[in-house]
C-alpha cells in the first residue's frame, strides 16, 4: 500500500527515495531471522490458529466420533421424538434435539462428519494431485501442450456437473467413490489453471534456464525446481478448495443427486430436516452450521497460508500491531 | 461553484517581483514500520511573480517531497508536521480541506513529471483540460470543451479541434507533457510547480517544453518552482537556486550568484562536477560517497560524510542558513572559506 | 468488430458442441426413459413402440446426427412428458431466471461498488471488516441453507414473506437475498482491490491538483479506472447465476430454467435438457459478448478483440472468487 518511492524522481540509493521499503527489507531480515517456523507463526495468529483448531476437531471427531457414537445414531426412541435442543433433562446425547423418530442429532452429525469428509478429503487430494501435476507439465512445455490442457479445462468447466452428478448416480452406484471421483473431474481445472500460470511464470526464469544448461532433463527440472516453488500456492488453494468441494457435495446430496440414505452427510441432514422445518428447526439449522463453520475454519487458515507461504509477504505476519490482514479472502492484494 | 479570484491575481506588471509563495521551517514526516522519519526538514525559500526558482538536487534529496507538500499531495505515509506555506500571503497549512481544494488547481497549478501515468487513461484529454473549468468555474461540459481546443492551441497542440477527444495513449510523450502543462496553467495560477517536467523526454523535446514553460511564465506572470536536478537547466532558466541536500537546503540565492561564487561546499562540489571549461583529457571531479540514508542522518552537518572541509565542530553542530553574501544563503560553518577561486581540493590543502 | 465476432464464435463453438454432444450422450446414460413414462406392465410391444415414436431405437449416433440436423433447422425436439416443443418450454422458463439473475447481479453491482469504494478509501475501517466479514461468509455459507434459514426466520416465524412462488414483490425477497450473498462476496473484495489500486494511481494525484473534491476523485477518477477488473468478475459471477440457481430456483419453487432442467434431468426428458443447454449456452456467449464491448466502452486503450484475454488476466488476478456449485 506504500507507494512512496513511486513518487519521487529516481531511484538510486538516495535518502528519501527508499526509505519505506528499505524499511519493509530490514523486517524481512528480521523476520527471516528472529521468526522461525511456521507453526510459531500459526501460533500467533488467532483467527487462523482457530481455523486450525476446528479443522483439526472436526478431523478427529470424523476419525474417532462414529465408533463412539455410531449405535446411538441409528438408536430409534419413539419416546424421545421431537426433541428440543439445550434441554439438560433430555440428558447429554439429546444436547442438540432429536428427529421425528427419536435420534439423536449430535450422534448423527457426528457419523455424518465422516461421510462428508469421505467425500471432501480425497476429492480434493486426487483433483489436487492430478490437476497440479498435469498444469506444471502443460506450464512448462507451453505449446500445444498447454493449447490442448486449457482447452480440455474449459470444456469440463463449461459442463454442467449436476448432470454428471445424476449420470453417475444413475449409471453406476451413487456411492462415495464415485460422487469422489465427479467432484474432483470438475476441479481439476483449477489447479490445472494456476500451476499451469505458475509453472509458465517459472521456466521461463534464469534459474531454470541454468538447469537446462546443465543439460538436466524435462522432467528432473519440474521435480526439482518448478514444483517446490508451486507447492505452497497450490497448498492454499486446496484449503479453498476443501471448503468448495465440500459446499460441491452438500449442494448434490441437498438435491438428492449425492449421498444417499441411510448414509448421511451434513448436506442431506439439512435436506431431510428441511420438511420438518416449521416444527423442529434444529434438525436442518444445525447441520448447516457445522458446514459453516468448518468452511469458514478453511477459509480462515487458507488467507494466513496464502500469507505465510509467501515470503515478500510473511514478514507481516510478524510485525506487531497488524490488524485482521489475513481475514481477507480474496486473492492478491492487487498491488 | 464560486467565481475565484483568479484573473485578479495574474497579470500584475506593476510588482513583477512580488513575492508569491514563502515557505519556511517547512518539517515533513514520512511514517515508517520502525517509526517516523524525517524526509524535509527546516526548508524554506521564496517565489517571486513572474520568476523561476528552482529546487535543485540529486534523486532523493527531498525536493520534491517538498513541492508536494506545498502543493497538498502528500502520501498518506507523509505528512507536513511545521512550518507554513504561504501562497499570497496565505498559510495553506492552516486551511481547511475544503479551502485548499479552491487554491489548488486555481492559485496553485502543477506539472507532473510522467505524463503518461498522470493522465487519467479512460478520459479524452479534452475531458481532462476542462476538468479545472468544471470544477472551479462551474462550465458546463460543453464550455469547458472550448476552453480545452483554447489552452491545446496555447500550448502548440496542432489540430486542436480534432485532437480534443483523442486520448492521452494516442500522444506522442512530448505531447502529453504540453497538455499537463495545458491542465496547470488552466485557470491561470499565480503558482506554478514544474516537478521535472522534462525528465522524461528526449533532448530536443525538453528544449521545446522548457520554451513553452517561459512563455507562460511570461504571460501569465506567475512565479514559477522548478525541480530539477539539471544544473544547466537551472543555469538556464532560473532567476534564483535553492540547493537541496538531505531533506535541508544547503544554500540559495540568485543563480548568477551562487554560480559564481558557491559557498556551500555540497554546491561548489556539484559545479565542480560539470564539465564546462575542462579540458580534454584532464580528470572530473566528483562528490565521493552517496547521500546519508533519512533514517541514520547525523548529528550535526548533514553533509559532513562527505564533505572535504568537514571539522569536528561539524559533527557536532548542525549549521544553520546564514546570509553569507548579500541575497545569498549557505548552511555551512566554513563558507567564508569558500570565498575564493580556488577548487574544493586547493581549499582543503 | 467482424473479426472479433467472428473468432469468438469460433473459440465459444467447440466447447458449446463437445459440451452438446456430451449431455447428448451422457442423458441417456442415465436409464430408458420407457421405464417412466409407461406403465410399469407395459408389453414389449408397447416399449418398442415407444422407443421408435422418440427415435430412442435408433443408434446413439444416428440420434445424434438426427438431433443435430433438427437444431440447423431450429427443431428442438418435443417434451417427452408434456409432447410440447422444448424449445418453447425452455424460452419460457428462461425469463424467470434471467429476471431473478438480473435483480441479483445489479443489487450485487450496486451494494459492492458502495461497500467496495468504502472499504478501499478506509483500509481496516469498519466498511473493509464488514466487506471482509461478508466475504468470508459468502464463501462459507452453502446457499441452500441460507434459504432455509431465510424461510425459518422470515417466513415460518416471523411471517412477512411467504414460502415459495413468484406471486408479488414479497416472494422475490428471500431468493434474490439468497442469491446477492455470493456475486456480492465476491465482488466487495474486487471492487476493493482494484480501487485501493487505482486510488494509488498518479492520475489520481492530477485530478486532486486541480482542486477535485473527494468525491469526484472517487466517482470520475478511481471508480471509473476500477470498474474494468471489477466487470470481468460480475460476468463471470452472472454465468454462475444463470448456470447455479439451481438450488435456489428448487427451495422456492421459481419456474425457471434451472429447475426445469433438474426436473428434466430427473425425467429423462432429453430434449427439454438439451434445449436449456443450448439456451444458457447461447445466453452466456450472448453475456460474454456484451462484457467484451463493456470492457472496450470503459477501458479505451482495450479493443473487443482484446478485451477477451485482458479479461482472463484479470481473472486470474482474482482467483479464489468463483462461482457458485452445481
Amino acid at each position: 500500500m506504500s507507494q512512496t518511492t513511486q513518487d519521487l524522481p529516481g531511484t538510486g540509493p538516495a535518502p528519501a527515495g527508499p526509505a519505506l521499503p528499505d524499511a519493509n527489507r530490514k523486517a524481512l531480515r528480521e523476520t527471516k531471522s528472529t521468526t522461525p517456523s511456521l507453526f510459531r507463526l500459526l501460533l500467533r495468529d488467532k483467527f487462523a490458529c482457530s481455523g486450525a483448531v476446528v479443522l483439526l476437531a472436526v478431523l478427529l471427531t470424523a476419525i474417532f466420533g462414529p465408533a463412539l457414537m455410531g449405535d446411538l445414531a441409528t438408536k430409534q426412541n419413539l419416546l424421545f421424538a421431537n426433541k428440543a435442543p439445550f434441554n439438560p433433562a433430555n440428558g447429554w446425547e439429546y444436547f442438540l434435539g432429536s428427529d421425528s423418530l427419536g435420534r439423536s442429532v449430535l450422534a448423527r452429525l457426528v457419523v455424518a462428519t465422516r461421510t462428508t469428509l469421505m467425500v471432501a478429503v480425497p476429492a480434493v487430494a486426487v483433483a489436487m494431485i492430478i490437476g497440479s501435476l498435469w498444469g506444471v507439465w502443460a506450464g512448462y512445455h507451453r505449446g500445444w501442450r498447454e493449447n490442448v490442457s486449457m482447452r480440455l479445462a474449459d470444456i469440463i468447466m463449461s459442463f454442467p456437473s449436476l448432470l454428471l452428478a445424476v449420470v453417475v448416480l444413475y449409471v453406476f452406484s451413487p456411492s462415495v467413490a464415485n460422487i469422489v471421483a465427479i467432484l474432483a473431474l470438475t476441479r481439476i481445472p483449477i489447479y490445472l489453471r494456476t500451476a499451469r500460470a505458475e509453472s509458465a511464470e517459472l521456466q521461463s526464469r534464469t534459474f531454470v534456464d541454468a538447469a537446462r544448461t546443465f543439460g538436466a532433463r524435462p522432467n528432473a527440472i519440474i521435480g526439482r525446481h518448478v514444483i517446490p516453488v508451486v507447492i505452497p500456492t497450490i497448498l492454499t488453494l486446496a484449503t479453498l478448495e476443501f471448503c468448495y468441494v465440500m459446499l460441491a457435495e452438500s449442494s448434490l446430496s441437498f438435491l438428492g443427486i449425492g449421498i444417499q440414505p441411510p448414509d448421511v452427510s451434513w448436506g442431506l441432514l439439512v435436506s431431510q430436516g428441511r420438511q420438518y422445518l416449521q416444527t423442529a428447526w434444529w434438525l436442518s439449522i444445525f447441520p448447516g452450521l457445522a458446514i459453516v463453520i468448518t468452511a469458514i475454519s478453511a477459509n480462515l487458515l487458507a488467507a494466513w497460508l496464502r500469507i505465510a507461504t509467501d515470503p515478500s509477504q510473511r514478514w507481516r505476519l510478524a510485525v506487531p500491531g497488524r490488524k485482521k490482514l489475513i481475514t481477507r479472502i480474496p486473492a492478491k492484494e492487487s498491488k | 461553484m464560486t467565481m475565484t479570484a483568479t484573473n485578479e491575481g495574474t497579470r500584475r506588471p506593476g510588482e513583477p517581483n512580488r513575492v508569491v509563495l514563502r515557505v519556511a521551517g517547512l518539517d515533513v514526516d514520512i511514517r515508517t514500520p520502525s517509526g517516523e522519519i524525517r524526509a524535509v526538514s527546516g526548508t524554506g525559500f521564496v517565489a517571486r511573480a513572474g520568476q523561476t526558482l528552482a529546487l535543485l538536487g540529486e534523486s532523493g534529496c527531498g525536493k520534491s517531497m517538498t513541492a508536494k507538500a506545498i502543493a497538498g499531495l502528500l502520501d498518506p505515509v507523509a505528512h507536513v508536521s511545521g512550518g507554513t506555506v504561504e501562497l499570497d500571503g496565505k498559510d495553506l497549512n492552516r486551511m481547511s480541506a475544503k479551502e485548499r481544494r479552491k487554491v489548488a488547481g486555481a492559485e496553485l497549478g502543477i506539472v507532473f513529471q510522467d505524463a503518461l501515468t498522470v493522465l487519467n487513461p479512460v478520459y479524452p484529454v479534452g475531458v481532462q483540460l476542462g476538468e479545472a473549468f468544471r470544477i472551479h468555474r462551474g462550465l458546463s461540459a460543453k464550455a469547458a470543451r472550448k476552453e480545452a481546443i483554447a489552452l491545446m492551441k496555447r500550448v502548440g497542440i496542432p489540430e486542436p479541434e480534432s485532437r480534443v477527444d483523442a486520448f492521452p495513449h494516442q500522444f506522442s510523450g512530448g505531447m502529453r507533457q504540453r497538455i499537463l502543462i495545458a491542465m496547470a496553467v488552466a485557470l491561470s495560477p499565480k503558482l506554478l510547480i514544474a516537478d521535472e517536467p522534462t525528465t522524461a523526454l528526449d533532448v530536443t523535446v525538453q528544449a521545446q517544453i522548457m520554451d513553452l514553460l517561459r512563455r507562460l511564465r511570461q504571460e501569465e506572470n506567475m512565479a514559477v518552482v522548478l525541480i530539477t536536478h539539471d544544473l544547466a537547466v537551472v543555469a538556464e532558466e532560473a532567476d534564483d537556486v535553492s540547493v537541496m541536500y538531505a531533506g535541508t537546503v544547503a544554500e540559495q540565492g540568485p543563480v548568477e550568484q551562487v554560480f559564481a561564487t558557491p559557498r556551500h561546499p555540497y554546491t561548489k562540489g556539484l559545479l565542480e562536477s560539470v564539465p564546462v571549461d575542462a579540458e580534454r583529457g584532464s580528470n572530473l571531479s566528483s562528490i565521493p560517497g552517496s547521500p546519508p540514508e533519512l533514517k541514520n542522518i547525523p548529528a550535526g552537518c548533514v553533509y559532513q560524510d562527505r564533505c572535504p572541509l568537514a571539522r569536528e565542530l561539524c559533527r557536532q553542530e548542525r549549521p544553520v542558513l546564514r546570509e553569507v553574501a548579500p541575497g545569498q544563503q549557505a548552511a555551512c560553518h566554513f563558507s567564508e572559506l569558500l570565498a575564493t577561486d580556488e577548487t574544493l581540493e586547493e581549499i582543503k590543502s | 468488430m467482424l473479426t472479433y465476432l467472428r473468432k469468438r464464435i469460433v473459440s465459444s463453438a467447440l466447447p458449446l458442441v463437445v459440451v452438446i454432444v456430451g449431455v447428448f450422450a451422457l442423458a441417456r446414460l442415465t436409464g430408458n426413459p420407457a421405464s417412466l413414462y409407461l406403465p410399469l406392465n407395459a408389453t414389449d410391444q408397447m416399449r418398442a413402440d415407444f422407443a421408435a415414436r422418440n427415435g430412442l431405437d435408433q443408434p446413439l449416433l444416428a440420434q445424434m446426427a438426427d438431433y443435430f440436423g433438427g437444431v440447423l433447422q431450429l427443431d428442438f425436439g418435443t417434451s417427452l412428458r408434456t409432447g410440447e416443443s422444448a424449445a418453447a418450454m425452455a424460452l419460457r422458463a428462461f425469463p424467470a431466471t434471467l429476471q431473478l439473475a438480473a435483480t441479483t447481479m445489479v443489487l450485487a453491482i450496486v451494494l459492492a461498488v458502495i461497500v467496495g469504494s468504502w472499504a478501499a478509501l478506509k483500509p481496516n475501517g469498519v466498511a473493509d471488516r464488514i466487506s471482509s466479514f461478508i466475504s468470508m461468509a459468502a464463501a462459507s455459507i452453502p446457499d441452500f441453507w441460507l434459504a432455509i434459514v431465510g424461510i425459518w426466520v422470515f417466513a415460518i416465524t416471523l411471517g412477512w414473506v411467504p414460502t415459495s412462488g413468484v406471486a408479488g414483490a414479497a416472494a422475490w425477497v428471500l431468493p434474490i437475498g439468497t442469491l446477492v450473498m455470493r456475486p456480492f462476496g465476491a465482488l466487495v473484495q474486487v471492487v476493493r482491490g482494484a480501487m485501493v489500486s487505482a486510488l494509488a494511481e498518479p492520475y489520481i494525484k492530477l485530478a486532486r491538483s486541480k482542486g477535485a473534491s473527494q468525491s469526484r476523485v472517487v466517482t470520475r477518477h478511481a471508480l471509473r479506472n476500477a470498474a474494468a477488473p471489477a466487470l470481468t468478475v460480475a460476468g463471470d459471477l452472472t454465468v454462475g447465476l444463470v448456470n447455479g440457481a439451481v438450488v435456489v430456483e428448487t427451495i422456492f419453487g421459481w419456474p425457471g430454467i434451472g429447475k426445469l432442467m433438474i426436473d428434466s434431468i430427473l425425467q429423462r426428458d432429453f430434449a427439454v435438457l438439451q434445449a436449456c443447454v443450448l439456451l444458457t449456452a447461447l445466453a452466456i456467449f450472448v453475456l460474454n459478448i456484451v462484457i467484451d464491448l463493456l470492457y472496450a466502452l470503459l477501458d479505451p486503450r482495450v479493443r473487443p478483440a482484446s478485451a477477451a484475454s485482458r479479461r482472463a488476466k484479470a481473472r486470474q488476478a482474482a482467483v479464489p472468487v468463483q462461482s457458485a456449485p452445481a
